[in-house]
């Protein structure tokens, strides 16, 4: 396994931008925590993988998705799905407004990514599909000569369903070094941390096992996503896995990795109150409870 | 009394339950110190708990396993007919959300076809309980069945004093002569108030809870096709395999006809939103049923 080293392209200036963007996601995501709520915990965690994916790294030019020659980024964990909309939304992809139908039946915002929203490349929800269609997105790409990116998201907890290892002895035999598996390792799954239940270290020598090539970064940190992903493959003809640790919640200290933090529900004043936490000012009192969802 | 407490004693009572979960513990979530051994969950792996479930059966364990319905059943469905269904074990299915019990998590996690696709398993059986009492009433007898069984659950309240219940046995809410409602599960409370609004309009109307899905109380089919002008079967369930094929498939067994509304879920995943609004958008609340009903020209 490789480490990221911080020796990264990345300007303090273009940092600081990331940086102000995946703010505004984190205040989608709070905002979409109430009025029947939605993963706010698990979406939190992943926001900043997903503003430098869209911002710095996939070649998709939301105008063009027509485009052969495009990126792809495939959503596997996709109750997070606050943070890819948040991240849309304040990259132009859709507007801004739409965010405010969550759950509403005059539109497809709701809990899971679903293709009635632009960007959205697959449907998710179902833990550990996207690892094999990526392999099929990827297997037309090798077979077309052509070097477009695949970039999957999956979760740590995820990682549990046996179709993910299927995936990558398939990868790995076909030699699909275009395919990318970004872990959120936010060491949760929905109701408890994961090494108390099925646990999952080590994990890197899991994936090399497998036939992938490995880096482990810190997931909040842009200038070890730069050095990762500006390094892809890891190694001719084989797939690349780059572990994000990252923290549940990350961003709002009360409700940072809680394990009764899974699928939130707040009041409209817990989010305030949360908005405010989020910006370093008073610390938000909860009394929602978390929902039993799954 | 709710689930996780009727689990608990079942369990207690008998060395041989084991509550199984594929991290879906969150309704399960005071049993694991209460059973500790005896509360395996295996973390999000839907096809190894069927298997280890199939494993702990054949060892003389009767196994609960409770986890979502799409993932319990779809995810692990060739384990359930191959390693449950063929050797006839005693796996208890606890299907969490299925229906139009899954809100606004969208197709992936739309249980819609679960009735019929469990029901096509030689030996399995299906239930559907109509409400909290219904089901705490109903798992009991289920639990103590030597047969496989599947379970749609739900802790939904409503007023409705349930009768008790046996194995293959519907609920004769009410019998009536122009229509009578065959419904199951959740919609079961919005079919009691269409049968109101119905009667305020004149029509004399029969209700039943079919509970029992396989296996299906015929007599109670038929009775109701002999004795009410039209049938209604509501479910929140896709056309094909359900309530509406499970009463076809009984009145062409026993050579009769009927006339027969389905109201159903047909060839499409249903929008999620909040019940009450996938209820509406869907043409499923106590009104919109009336209505659909009510405009249906008779033959």
């Amino acid at each position: 396994m490789t480490t990221a080293t911080s020796s990264s392209a990345l300007t303090p200036a273009a940092y600081a931008e990331l940086s102000a963007i995946a703010l505004r996601v984190r205040e989608h995501i709070l905002r979409l925590s109430t009025d029947g709520g939605c993963f706010t915990g698990a979406s939190l965690s992943c926001a900043d993988l997903f503003v430098f994916l869209y911002a710095r790294f996939l070649r998709i030019n939301y105008e063009r998705l027509d485009d052969p020659e495009r990126d792809y980024l495939l959503l596997s964990k996709g109750h997070d799905v606050p943070a890819l909309y948040g991240t849309l939304a304040e990259l132009g992809w859709i507007p801004i407004e739409r965010l405010s139908n969550h759950l509403k039946t005059n539109d497809f915002i709701y809990w899971h990514p679903n293709r009635h929203v632009p960007g959205v490349e697959f449907h998710s929800g179902s833990l550990g599909h996207l690892p094999a269609v990526g392999v099929g997105i990827a297997l037309d790409i090798k077979l077309r000569g052509a070097s477009n990116r695949v970039v999957v998201v999956t979760g740590d907890g995820e990682l549990d369903e046996g179709s993910v290892w299927e995936a990558l002895l398939v990868a790995s035999a076909y030699r699909l070094d275009n395919l990318v598996i970004v872990v959120d390792r936010n060491h949760f799954q929905a109701n408890v941390r994961t090494e108390e239940l099925i646990p999952l270290e080590p994990m890197a020598p899991k994936f090399e096992a497998f036939g992938c090539a490995v880096a482990r970064i810190d997931g909040h940190d842009f200038s070890q996503m730069e050095a990762a992903f500006s390094r892809l493959p890891f190694e001719e003809g084989k797939p690349s896995v780059i572990i994000a640790d990252t923290v549940r919640g990350k961003g709002v200290p009360s409700i940072e990795a809680r394990a009764d933090r899974w699928f939130c529900n707040f009041s409209a004043e817990e989010v305030e109150a949360l908005l405010r936490e989020l910006h370093g000012e008073a610390r938000a009192q909860l009394t929602s409870e978390t929902l039993t969802v799954r | 009394m709710n689930y996780q407490e009727l689990i608990r004693q079942t369990a207690l009572r008998d060395e041989r339950v084991v509550v199984m979960t594929a991290e879906n513990r969150a309704v399960l979530r005071e049993l694991p110190p209460v059973l500790g051994p005896r509360f395996v969950d295996v973390g999000i792996a839907e096809q190894t708990m069927i298997g280890a479930a199939a494993g702990l059966a054949l060892r003389g364990r009767i196994p609960i396993c409770h986890a979502l319905a799409p993932f319990l059943i779809y995810r692990a469905y060739e384990f359930v007919r191959t390693d449950v269904g063929i050797a006839h074990l005693p796996v208890k299915l606890s299907s969490w959300i299925a229906g139009f019990l899954s809100e606004a998590n969208g197709p992936t996690h739309q249980a819609i076809e679960d009735v019929a696709l469990m029901r096509a398993i030689p030996g399995m059986t299906v239930f559907c309980p109509a409400d909290e009492a219904d089901m705490l009433a109903m798992l009991p007898a289920i639990w103590a069945s030597p047969d496989p069984a599947y379970v749609r659950l739900i802790v939904r309240k409503t007023d409705y004093a349930h009768a008790p219940f046996e194995i293959g046995k519907a609920e004769v809410v009410s019998e009536g002569s122009d229509v009578t409602l065959l419904v199951y599960g959740l919609l079961f409370e919005e079919a009691r108030q269409t049968a109101r609004l119905l009667e305020q309009q004149g029509w004399s109307v029969g209700l039943i809870n079919m509970r029992s899905l396989k296996p299906v109380d015929e007599e109670a089919i038929l009775r109701a096709a002999q004795t009410s002008r039209r049938l209604v079967t509501i479910e929140d369930h896709l056309l094909t395999g359900g309530l509406y094929s499970i009463v076809a498939e009984t009145l062409l067994k026993h050579r009769q006809t009927a006339d027969v509304l389905p109201l159903a879920l047909q060839e499409r995943w249903f929008r999620p939103a909040l019940l009450a609004d996938v209820l509406a958008f869907e043409g499923f609340t106590a009104e919109r049923m009336a209505q659909r009903i009510a405009a249906q020209p008779e033959r």
